[in-house]
C-alpha cells in the first residue's frame, strides 16, 4: 500500500515539474510573447488586449498559479487563431488518437506474441535468426519512412486500405477501421519488433524452469504449455515495456496523423505550430504529458494484477 | 531439462552434502561458453559492411563541395522526376528537377552535423550529471534524477516540437533540442555504471590511498564506464536521425534551402504514385544509416557487457 | 513398431509376469565441445509391475538422465543417439519423438521432480495444475475434476485442500508444495512413477513424511515406481530393487535385502558407509569417498570406479569388469575384486600394505574398511 503511494505522489511531482517546464516555454518564446502569439500583423490595441488576458504584466509565478488553477478545472484558454476553447479541440480529437494508439499497441502485440514465443520455442533456428534480422531492420525504419512505403504498396499499389483520410465510427465503424488499420499498422511494426525481441528473451527463460518439463511431463500440448504456462511468467517485462512505449507510439502517432491526415490530437499539435497558435500547443503538449504520466502510472499498478506473487505482498 | 548437462559436471562427494542444487553448475556452464563462442566470432561480417557505410556516408558528407556531383539545388527543368539510372542523374531527380544523388549527399551533412553535435552533447553533459550524481550521490543525486524523470515523462517528439515551435528552428537550435533530449538517456547509464564501479574494490583502494574525488572520478570512474557509454552514443545517434528526420519530416527541421533526409521524404510524399522514388532514395540512405549505427552499437554493447562480466 | 513389441514380449517370456519396465543397453550421450559425455552408457534393467526400484548414484553417475531418458524428457539438441532399446508395456518407447511420447506421459508415466519450488508453476493456482491434467487425459469436466482435485490433495496430505485449490505455490510450504507435485502426479492414475529425489530440497523432517506418502500411494494403487536417489538411506526400507549407477553404468543390481546384507561393488559399500548412521556415536566422522565422479568424455579401459576404489588392483586399470551375476540370479555386479570375497579381502589387504590402491590413491582415509 505504502509503495503505492509513493508511486502516486511520484507521478504527481513529476506531472507538476512538467507543468512547470511546459508553461514557462512561453517565457523562451523570442521577443514580446504577446506579438510571438498573435503574429507580426497585430495591432497595438489586440497586442495591449491579449497582454492583459494572459496577465502577462504579472510575475511568473502568479501567472503560472492562475494558470495551473485554470488547468486543474480543466480550462487550458482559448486559441487566439480561432477562438475555440483548447480543451474542446483537444476532447473532438481524443477518439482519434486513442483510437490508433490503442489499435496500434494491439496489432504490435497480436503480431509480437505468437511470433515472439514460436522464436523462442525454436531458439536459434532459421526462424529465429530471420525474425531477429527482420526486427533489427525494422528498429531501424522511422515510422514516416515505413508509412510512406506502407501507404505506397499496401493503399496506392494493392488498394487494400485508402492512403489517407480519416472517417468516424459513429459514421461507419468499417470505413473507420480500414482508415486507421494502415496508420495503425506503421506506429505498430517497430514496436512490435522490439516486443518480440523481449518476450522472446524472456520466454527463452522460462523454457528452461522445472515447471515447463514437469507440464511437458503431465503429457499437455506444446500450444497449451506455451501460451497457458510460459506466456504469463514470461510476459512481465513485456507489459512494463509496453506501457513505456506508449511515448514512441504517441510520438508515432503525431507522424502518422500527418502522414495519413487523420485529424488527431498529433496532427492539432503541428497545425498549431505551422499557424504558430501557441495557447493550442502549449495546452496539447500538457495534456498529452499528464496522460502520458497517468498511463504509466496505471501500467504499473496493472503490473501487480498479472503476478500473483506482486499482488500478495501488496496485500 | 539441464539436468543432462548437469549431471556430468563434476560435484563434491554426495557422501559430504545433501545434494546441491544440480542447476546452478549448468547455468554458469553455458554462459561461459556462450560467451566465450561470442568472442571467437568476431566482430562479424554486418559489423565491417555497417562500418564500410558509415564511412562512406561521412566520407562523403565532408567532402561534399568537391564531390563531381550536381548543385543540390540546381533545378533541371529538361530532366524533371527522371528515374534512377537516368544519364547525368544516377539516383534520379525530385520534382523540381533537382539530383537526388547530390540532395541526399548534402542532407547527410547536414543530418551528421545535427546528430553528431547533439549527441556530443548528450553525451558531455549527460555523461557528467550522472557521474556526479552516481558519485556524490545525496541531494544532488535526487534533484538530478527527478529531473531527468520528468524530462522523460514527456514523449520525445512533443517535446522536441514543442521546443522547436517555441524557439524557432535552426541548426544551432536542432543541435542544442536533440542533445537535451539525448541528456536522460546518458544520466540513467553512466549512474548507474557508476553506482556499480564506485563499490568495487579499486575505487574504495584508490580512496583509502587519499586520492582525491575528482582524480578518482577522472583516473578511475571516466576510463571504466567509458566503453559503455561510447556504445550507447551509437545506439543514441540512430534514435537522433530518425528524430531529426521526424521533425524535418513534420515541418520544423531544418530551414529551406538547406536540405535533410526527412525533408526530402516529406517532399516526394505527394508525388508518390508517379515518383516513388523521390522519397524512396533518402529513406534507403536513412535507414541504411540508422541500421549501421545500430548494429554497430550493438556489438559494441555486447563487447562491453562481456568486459563487464569477466573483470 | 510391431517388430520391436514382440522382441520385447520374447524378452519377458521366461518370467511369471511380463515386465513393465525393460531396458536394453540403453545409451544417452550428448556431444559437447570437447566429445561425447557418455551420460548414460548401457544400461540394461527390468521392473516387474507394482514394484518400486532404488536407482543410487552420487550426482554425474547418469540416474537423472536415465529417469528422464525414460521418460523422454530430454532436450533434443546435442543429443546423440547410440542406441539401445527401452520397452515399456512391451512398446518400445526409447527412440520416440516426444509428439508421440505425448500419449505416454501422465496416463501411463509420470514424474516427480527434485525441487517442488520451481517445478510449480509460479502464476497458475494450484487447483488449475492439477485440474488440467484430469481434463486431459480423464475427460472430466470442469466441476467433476475440481472435486477430484480436492480429494486427490487430501489423499496426498493437505489440510484445507478446498481452499488450497486457490492458493498460489508460493503461499505453500515446500513439503506442501511436494505433496501437490505427487498429486499433479498421480493425477490420471499412471502405471509408472519417476521420482527423481523427490526429497532431496526438503526440511529433513519432511523428507521421511513424502517417502512415506510415495510408498503408501505406490501400495494403494499397485503402481510401479522408481526412485531416484544418492542417499542409500532413502531406498533402503522403500524399495524391491536396487540399481546403483556410477560414470553411466549399472555396477551392482539386486533385490533390497540382498544388496545390504551381501554387498559386493566396492562403490556400494563406500555409499553406505557415507550414510550416517543413527547408532554410531554422534561425532564419528563419515567415510568420505575419495576423488570426483569421472568426467564421461573419454572413459579408459578399465573399472570407471578404480581411480577412487581402495581395492583397486593392477588389472581394474587395464580391463573393465563386466556385470555379471555370479552367486545368485537376481544379483548382478561389475568387480574384479569384489567386497566380501577372498579376492576382495586379499586386495584390500595388499593395498593397505601398500599404502596405495594400484591407481595411485592414498590409503590413510580408509581405515573405516579395516575393521
Amino acid at each position: 500500500m505504502r509503495s503505492r503511494l509513493t508511486k502516486l505522489a511520484t507521478a504527481l511531482i513529476t506531472l507538476f515539474i512538467v507543468s512547470i517546464a511546459v508553461y514557462s516555454l512561453q517565457e523562451l518564446l523570442p521577443g514580446d510573447p504577446a506579438v510571438a502569439i498573435l503574429g507580426e500583423q497585430a495591432t497595438p490595441e489586440t497586442i495591449a488586449a491579449v497582454r492583459a488576458d494572459l496577465a502577462l504584466d504579472d510575475p511568473f509565478l502568479v501567472r503560472y498559479a492562475n494558470w495551473l488553477g485554470d488547468a486543474l478545472r480543466f480550462d487550458l484558454g482559448r486559441s487566439y487563431r480561432t477562438g475555440a476553447p483548447v480543451v474542446e479541440e483537444i476532447v473532438n480529437r481524443l477518439p482519434i488518437t486513442l483510437e490508433l494508439l490503442i489499435l496500434a499497441q494491439l496489432v504490435a502485440l497480436a503480431l509480437a506474441i505468437p511470433l515472439g514465443t514460436f522464436a523462442a520455442y525454436r531458439a536459434r533456428s532459421r526462424f529465429d535468426r530471420l525474425s531477429t534480422g527482420a526486427a533489427f531492420g525494422l528498429v531501424s525504419v522511422p515510422e514516416f519512412v515505413l508509412g510512406v512505403l506502407l501507404m505506397y504498396y499496401l493503399a496506392l499499389g494493392l488498394g487494400l486500405f485508402p492512403p489517407t483520410g480519416w472517417v468516424p465510427f459513429t459514421e461507419s465503424p468499417v470505413e473507420n477501421l480500414s482508415h486507421a488499420l494502415l496508420p495503425a499498422l506503421t506506429m505498430a511494426l517497430p514496436v512490435m519488433a522490439v516486443y518480440q525481441r523481449l518476450l522472446r528473451s524472456d520466454m527463452t527463460a522460462t523454457l528452461q524452469e522445472d515447471f515447463i518439463t514437469m507440464a511437458q511431463s503431465k503429457g499437455l500440448s506444446t500450444p497449451y504449455i506455451l501460451f497457458r504456462h510460459a506466456l504469463r511468467p514470461s510476459s512481465f517485462s513485456l507489459l512494463t515495456l509496453a506501457g513505456m512505449n506508449t511515448g514512441r507510439l504517441i510520438g508515432g502517432s503525431v507522424i502518422v496523423e500527418v502522414l495519413f491526415a487523420a485529424p488527431g490530437i498529433g496532427q492539432l499539435m503541428v497545425q498549431s505550430i505551422v499557424q504558430r497558435d501557441f495557447i493550442m500547443l502549449q495546452g496539447t503538449v500538457i495534456f498529452v504529458a499528464a496522460a502520458y504520466i497517468l498511463i504509466n502510472s496505471l501500467v504499473d499498478l496493472a503490473y501487480g494484477f498479472i503476478d500473483p506473487r506482486v499482488r500478495y505482498q501488496g496485500a | 531439462m539441464n539436468e543432462g548437462a548437469s549431471t556430468v559436471t563434476t560435484q563434491p562427494d554426495v557422501s559430504k552434502v545433501p545434494a546441491p542444487r544440480s542447476a546452478e553448475p549448468t547455468a554458469k556452464g553455458n554462459t561461459g561458453s556462450g560467451s566465450r563462442r561470442a568472442r571467437r566470432r568476431g566482430l562479424g561480417v554486418l559489423f565491417w559492411c555497417s562500418a564500410a557505410w558509415l564511412g562512406l556516408v561521412v566520407l562523403g558528407a565532408i567532402v561534399a563541395p568537391l564531390l563531381p556531383i550536381a548543385d543540390p539545388a540546381a533545378q533541371d527543368y529538361r530532366s524533371v522526376a527522371v528515374a534512377p539510372g537516368s544519364p547525368g542523374h544516377l539516383l534520379g531527380t525530385d520534382g523540381l528537377g533537382r539530383d537526388l544523388l547530390a540532395r541526399a549527399v548534402f542532407g547527410a551533412r547536414i543530418s551528421l552535423i545535427i546528430t553528431l553535435g547533439a549527441v556530443t552533447i548528450g553525451l558531455v553533459v549527460g555523461g557528467t550529471l550522472g557521474m556526479l550524481a552516481g558519485y556524490f550521490r545525496g541531494t544532488a543525486e535526487r534533484v538530478i534524477v527527478a529531473a531527468t524523470d520528468a524530462m522523460m515523462a514527456v514523449p520525445a517528439l512533443v517535446l522536441l516540437l514543442a521546443l522547436m515551435a517555441t524557439l524557432g528552428s535552426s541548426v544551432q537550435n536542432l543541435i542544442v533540442g536533440l542533445g537535451l533530449l539525448g541528456v536522460p538517456a546518458f544520466v540513467r547509464l553512466t549512474r548507474a555504471n557508476t553506482l556499480v564501479y564506485t563499490k568495487r574494490e579499486f575505487i574504495v583502494a584508490a580512496r583509502s590511498l587519499g586520492a582525491s574525488n575528482w582524480r578518482i572520478l577522472a583516473r578511475e570512474i571516466v576510463p571504466n564506464i567509458l566503453p559503455a557509454v561510447a556504445a550507447y552514443a551509437f545506439l543514441v545517434v540512430g534514435i537522433l536521425i530518425i528524430a531529426e528526420g521526424s521533425l524535418s519530416f513534420l515541418g520544423v527541421g531544418v530551414p529551406p534551402p538547406a536540405s535533410s533526409w526527412g525533408m526530402m521524404i516529406a517532399e516526394g510524399r505527394d508525388s508518390l504514385r508517379q515518383a516513388p522514388w523521390v522519397s524512396f532514395i533518402p529513406s534507403a540512405f536513412m535507414f541504411l544509416t540508422v541500421l549501421s549505427f545500430n548494429l554497430i552499437g550493438d556489438r559494441f554493447r555486447e563487447e562491453s557487457d562481456v568486459r563487464e562480466t569477466t573483470i | 513398431m510391431t517388430t520391436t513389441a514382440h522382441t520385447g514380449g520374447r524378452r519377458t517370456a521366461q518370467t511369471d509376469v511380463d515386465p513393465i519396465l525393460v531396458i536394453d543397453d540403453w545409451k544417452t550421450w550428448f556431444s559437447t565441445d570437447s566429445g561425447a559425455v557418455r551420460a548414460v552408457d548401457g544400461v540394461s534393467l527390468r521392473l516387474q509391475p507394482g514394484r518400486t526400484l532404488g536407482l543410487v548414484g552420487e550426482s554425474g553417475s547418469g540416474k537423472t538422465v536415465l529417469a528422464r531418458s525414460i521418460l523422454g524428457l530430454l532436450p533434443t539438441r546435442n543429443r546423440l543417439n547410440p542406441g539401445g532399446s527401452i520397452f515399456f508395456d512391451g512398446v518400445s518407447i526409447g527412440n520416440l519423438s516426444k509428439r508421440k511420447m505425448r500419449d505416454y506421459w501422465g496416463k501411463d508415466l509420470a514424474m516427480v521432480f527434485q525441487n517442488p519450488m520451481t517445478s510449480l508453476n509460479p502464476v497458475v493456482t494450484v487447483g488449475r495444475q492439477l485440474t488440467e491434467v484430469l481434463k486431459l487425459h480423464l475427460g472430466m469436466s470442469r466441476s467433476a475434476a475440481r472435486d477430484r482435485s480436492v480429494e486427490l490433495l487430501r489423499s496426498v496430505g493437505i489440510p484445507e485442500p478446498a481452499r488450497r485449490i486457490h492458493d498460489y505455490p508460493h503461499q505453500l510450504s515446500g513439503g506442501m508444495r511436494q505433496r501437490v507435485t505427487i498429486a499433479i502426479a498421480l493425477a490420471a492414475n499412471p502405471r509408472l512413477l519417476l521420482a527423481d529425489e523427490p526429497t532431496t530440497a526438503l526440511d529433513v523432517t519432511v523428507q521421511a513424511q513424502i517417502l512415506d506418502l510415495l510408498d503408501s500411494q505406490q501400495e494403494q494403487r499397485r503402481m510401479t515406481m522408481i526412485l531416484v536417489t544418492h542417499d542409500l538411506g532413502v531406498v533402503a526400507g522403500r524399495t524391491d530393487q536396487i540399481a546403483v549407477m556410477y560414470g553411466g553404468k549399472i555396477v551392482e543390481s539386486a533385490p533390497t535385502r540382498e544388496l545390504f546384507h551381501n554387498t559386493r561393488m566396492p562403490y556400494t559399500q563406500a555409499l553406505m558407509l557415507s550414510v550416517p548412521n543413527l547408532t554410531s556415536p554422534s561425532h564419528s566422522r563419515l567415510f568420505t569417498i575419495p576423488g570426483r565422479p569421472p568426467v564421461l568424455t573419454n572413459p579408459g579401459p578399465g573399472c570407471r570406479f578404480s581411480p577412487r576404489c581402495p581395492y583397486a588392483q593392477e588389472r581394474c586399470l587395464v580391463e573393465e569388469p563386466p556385470l555379471v551375476a555370479a552367486d545368485r540370479p537376481d544379483h548382478e555386479y561389475a568387480c574384479w575384486y569384489p567386497v566380501g570375497t577372498p579376492q576382495g579381502a586379499e586386495a584390500l589387504e595388499r593395498n593397505f600394505s601398500n599404502g596405495v590402491t594400484a591407481s595411485g590413491t592414498s590409503m590413510s582415509s580408509m581405515s573405516k574398511l579395516e575393521a
